[in-house]
């Protein structure tokens, strides 16, 4: 058989059919299955009617979109005035957003702990506020890069051509640049949001011992119940499938890689 | 003018709030202080611990390492895979960029869980032998070295491939001589991006590491649930340390064309 | 039987696309001989590109045989091919410099180092680039891009050089300069050229012998001078140069009714048959009203240079004359044209051709009534921009005001009814002919336009019907005015 390019997608299609999707059938199954290998719907049945796993639902949804929102608000001023911003030093101050995502999280974690903890005396005192803080340090650069992407990729005409037009600099922003930049909302929000539900670790490191989605798979690792675990998983999966779909937005979802670079 | 200045003003406060915990314990580590508050004489014995304590050295190494494997594994496989995916035929081609997206928009705890219960719990491979956590590492990055090189193959004009065949070459010569080279941005940046990614991550090292090995990730997060006061202070050096690292490779990969790289950086954030 | 200086011969080639089957190549024939300058010649997305890339190799026939010297070379991948390229857009190798470009080729071949170093500078002589083997690609303007191209190919000695749209990148006056350049090296060389292109100047400028080709079939081969002189239908007619094309009937012996009067012609068909006729507008000559053959009032004169270009409506016909003499809007003229300018051919397949026109909202528009369909879903690889106009699949502006449609319509597709407003157009049955299983009409429009209706029911002749033609059985080809 003669070489071709094509068949350079077989050992990759073969490594994404392994890796990739085979853990996830084996979620399923481990997730409708119990010890005995009997197939069972337990494990979803508990989910939905424990009222601590719930409880851990609506606390990680809490949490998310509290910590989604805060991000916004802070990211979406910074990504507009750097793309709007003239000034020359602009590559350099949008470098100084985007570097602290290249810094290992836990160690980024571990000095905003040490500040919390001079600023609130004890960190236990605040547990969901550390948590949003927490998060919202960890994440921002991930919610201001793909906003300003698409703010500074707008045709400056179009800004100028509402001003044109009679529009004031707030129903420009309001009736032009922000409906324009929805997509760089959305790639942003899709990159904290589920972290957000998952990402444990930030909650243990600042003495917040709530669970959250993602210490429910911790802890069954912990308890080596894989059955609980892949329950949680295809929930979570569940969810990000439900976000894909509202959103719709197959390509946006490269952010997490371009945020990094 | 007030607005200037306040957008200014904005600008300055999130970048404090970004950088003042890491800079802080920057100051602090150079210290004999245990504890931000009052700083306590100048002191190199930070970083004396963080480069004489082997526990340490072995977990800084064992993280280079692992990121360096699984950036080299995922860059060959997701630069063969975006070549083949993007030369395949339409429904091939779907297949591939769709399986490829599951791990970059998954929850690392979910693609880190779910490797362990397949290589581990359903396939009994031991967490001793790397396997699982080179193999969660290399899911983890591969899918991004596929994104990163696809744009650069779309972007190629098709008759260049091409010219190299009707020049007399080979396919396999017109893919090293000519298509390979021209996508050599996208694989580097691919590559960083992989090193990166491994270099971050916590749960997924978490989920298959063997219990005697820590990354970073996982040895700090332990480490601030003990109270070793030696192993904290340390690991501000090695904080520190790697806030100057990453200045330093900011500055020479930036130096010569810091609006261009920042331009690039834009576009692949799409 | 082969003769022996035929360097390759394509048999029967079809080619159909699998993801879409779409078939781009329809049973396409040629022989060309050693030493020739062949040029395919037609519309975007007429088969021609792919032909070439089927000579080259990087498309595979669905059918049909290529003979190169003789043999069969269907089974050879492009590298094993003594047959080289020149890209539309070039296709340079953007991370070596013109050296290592033009080296390419022969490196695979295993040249020894100071045979390459002979040989690049030999060709970079030829293209006359001498010294610029060590230029990076990108410092080139596309001109020596293009030179350095045709080098990269030529250096290889192929046995014959295929050039797809090379001129289509540089502008107009550099691409003049290439054309004859490309001549002069042809001459020079002696390799046979495969040239293609859609721009008929070009084509009549510089081949030896051109294809003409439409929808994946071959129209017409022959030297550029048959090609203009002696089209073989309406269509090439209409491609090559400008063109009159009248739907019309022979009335008598080298007698045909078209465009509103009967013209004496050199053409013999039967009575009755269905004719286009084609005239070319510098044949065209203006009388004294009353002196010609028929007679028309001055449309629109505009100044072109050399000549005048000076449209005549007659009663709703529309005749455009080139001539070297001034007409005022608004004139009484009178037509007239040599027998020997009138070109008639047998309405091919009878098919029904009509212009229509573009209105401002990229609408089509005949004898007054909307045709429910729009430009940009006619025009391959057209679309509507932002700013609302449409460009065409090269990236041209179309502007209504400059461009008019050609539509054919086959006989069988248009139905008559005696509902006079239900059609797009009404007329009366002229001839009427039995043809075993139904009859074939010719209705005499008020447009002055004959169009063939096959119907199997029997209608009377004079009786006064109109024409049902639907939209999605016609076919629609840009003509720019």
């Amino acid at each position: 058989m003669r070489f071709s390019r094509k068949s350079l997608g077989i050992p990759y299609a073969v490594f994404l059919v392994i890796f990739v999707a085979a853990p996830l059938l084996f979620l399923f199954y481990y997730a409708f299955t119990n010890g005995q290998g009997q197939f069972t719907v337990w494990n979803f049945t508990h989910f939905f009617t424990d009222p601590n796993t719930l409880g851990t639902l609506y606390y990680s949804l809490l949490l998310a979109l509290v910590t989604t929102m805060v991000c916004l608000l802070l990211a979406y001023p910074v990504a507009y005035f750097l793309a709007t911003s003239t000034m020359r030093t602009k590559p350099v101050v949008l470098m100084l957003f985007v570097m602290p995502m290249w810094i290992n999280f836990s160690l980024r974690i571990t000095a905003l702990k040490e500040i919390l903890n001079v600023l609130e005396g004890n960190l236990a005192m605040h547990p969901f506020l550390n948590a949003v803080v927490g998060m919202t340090y960890d994440f921002l650069p991930f919610m201001i890069l793909p906003i300003y992407t698409t703010i500074s990729r707008l045709d400056g005409a179009l800004r100028e051509a509402a001003m044109d037009l009679g529009a004031n600099r707030v129903q420009t922003f309001l009736r032009v640049t922000l409906p324009l930049s929805v997509p760089g909302i959305i790639s942003g929000v899709s990159m904290v949001f589920l972290p957000a539900m998952t990402n444990y670790v930030v909650l243990d490191m600042l003495y917040n011992s709530t669970y959250i989605m993602g210490s429910l798979i911790g802890s069954y690792f912990s308890a080596y119940n894989w059955h609980g675990g892949s329950m949680i998983s295809l929930i979570l999966l569940a969810l990000i499938c439900i976000f894909t779909l509202l959103t719709g937005n197959e390509e946006e979802s490269v952010g997490r890689g371009g945020a990094l670079l | 003018m007030i607005w200037k200045t306040f957008r200014k003003m904005f600008l300055i406060l999130v970048l404090v709030f970004l950088y003042l915990p890491i800079l802080i314990l920057a100051v602090y580590s150079f210290t004999e202080s245990t504890n931000i508050g009052a700083i306590r004489g100048f002191s190199l014995h930070n970083y004396v611990t963080l480069f004489t304590t082997a526990e340490l050295i072995d977990m800084i190494t064992g993280t280079i390492t692992l990121a360096l494997a699984a950036a080299a594994i995922a860059t060959v496989l997701g630069t063969i895979g975006a070549i083949g995916a993007f030369y395949s035929r339409k429904n091939a081609s779907r297949f591939i960029t769709t399986l490829n997206q599951i791990p970059v928009i998954n929850a690392d705890v979910v693609t880190g869980f779910s490797i362990c219960v397949l290589l581990v719990v359903a396939l009994n491979i031991s967490k001793d032998s790397y396997i699982p956590l080179l193999a969660g590492h290399v899911t983890l990055c591969a899918p991004f070295v596929f994104l990163s090189v696809m744009p650069r193959i779309q972007q190629m004009d098709p008759s260049i491939y091409e010219a190299a065949l009707d020049l007399g070459a080979t396919p396999f010569k017109a893919l090293t001589q000519i298509l390979i080279p021209q996508i050599v941005p996208g694989i580097i940046s691919g590559f960083a991006l992989a090193v990166t990614l491994s270099l971050d991550d916590y749960f997924i090292a978490m989920y298959t590491k063997p219990a005697t090995f820590d990354t970073i990730s996982t040895y700090v997060v332990n480490a601030t649930k003990g109270a070793q006061t030696t192993i904290k202070t340390a690991l501000w050096a090695l904080s520190t340390v790697i806030f100057l690292l990453v200045v330093l490779i900011v500055l020479v990969t930036n130096i010569r064309s810091l609006r261009k790289a920042n331009m690039e950086g834009g576009r692949r954030a799409q | 039987m082969e003769s022996k200086d035929t360097i390759i011969e394509l048999k029967g080639i079809s080619k159909v696309f699998e993801d879409d089957g779409f078939k781009a190549v329809d049973n396409f024939n040629l022989e060309v001989k050693r030493g020739e300058f062949v040029t395919f010649l037609g519309p975007s997305g007429c088969g021609k590109t792919t032909t070439l890339r089927m000579i080259a190799g990087f498309d595979v026939p669905t059918e049909g045989d290529i003979l190169l010297n003789g043999k069969s070379i269907i089974g050879l991948p492009p590298y094993e091919r003594p047959i080289n390229t020149v890209f539309q857009r070039y296709a340079l190798f953007p991370h070596m410099n013109v050296y290592d470009n033009i080296a390419f080729g022969l490196r695979q071949k295993k040249t020894p180092k100071d045979m390459i170093d002979r040989k690049v500078g030999r060709v970079l002589e030829l293209v006359d680039l001498e010294g610029f083997e060590r230029r990076a690609i990108r410092t080139l303007s596309g001109g020596q891009q293009q030179r350095i191209a045709i080098a990269r190919a030529l250096v290889n000695e192929p046995e014959i050089l295929l050039l797809d749209e090379p001129l289509g990148a540089l502008d107009l006056k550099m691409r003049k300069e290439m054309q004859l350049e490309l001549k002069d090296m042809h001459n020079k060389l002696g390799i046979t050229f495969i040239y293609v292109t859609h721009d008929q100047e070009e084509a009549l400028t510089m081949s030896d012998k051109i294809v003409v080709m439409s929808e994946g079939r071959t129209q017409q081969i022959g030297t550029p001078e048959d090609i203009y002189n002696e089209p073989a239908n309406a269509f090439v007619a209409d491609f090559i140069g400008e063109s009159n094309i009248f739907n019309g009937m022979m009335t008598g012996h080298l007698k045909a009714r078209f465009c509103g009067g009967e013209f004496v012609c050199v053409d013999d068909f039967e009575e009755g048959t269905h004719i286009t006729a084609v005239v070319r507008p510098e044949d065209v000559e203006i009388t004294a009203p009353g002196h010609g053959t028929i007679n028309g009032i001055v449309d629109s004169v505009i100044f072109k240079g050399i000549h005048y270009e000076i449209t005549v409506l007659s009663g709703k016909n529309e005749i455009v004359i080139q001539t070297v003499h001034n007409a005022r809007v608004g004139d009484r003229v009178g037509l007239r044209v040599d027998p020997e300018n009138i070109h008639i051919m047998l309405a091919e397949d009878h098919t029904n051709l009509f212009y229509a026109d573009v209105n401002h909202d990229f609408r089509l528009e005949y004898n007054g009534h909307h045709l429910d369909t729009s430009l940009t879903r006619i025009i391959k690889g057209s679309k509507r921009r932002e700013d609302g106009t449409v460009v065409d699949g090269n990236g041209d502006i179309l502007e209504p005001d400059r461009v008019r449609i050609l539509v054919s319509l086959m006989p069988d597709d248009i139905e008559m009814t005696d509902d006079q407003d239900a059609g797009l157009i009404q007329g009366t049955i002229s001839n009427l002919i039995y043809k075993g299983d139904h009859y074939s009409y010719i209705i005499h429009t008020e447009l002055e336009q004959d169009f063939v209706v096959n119907d199997e029911d029997l209608w009377n002749m004079g009786d006064r019907v109109s024409l049902l033609m639907p939209v999605d059985k016609m076919k629609f080809t840009l003509k720019k005015k």
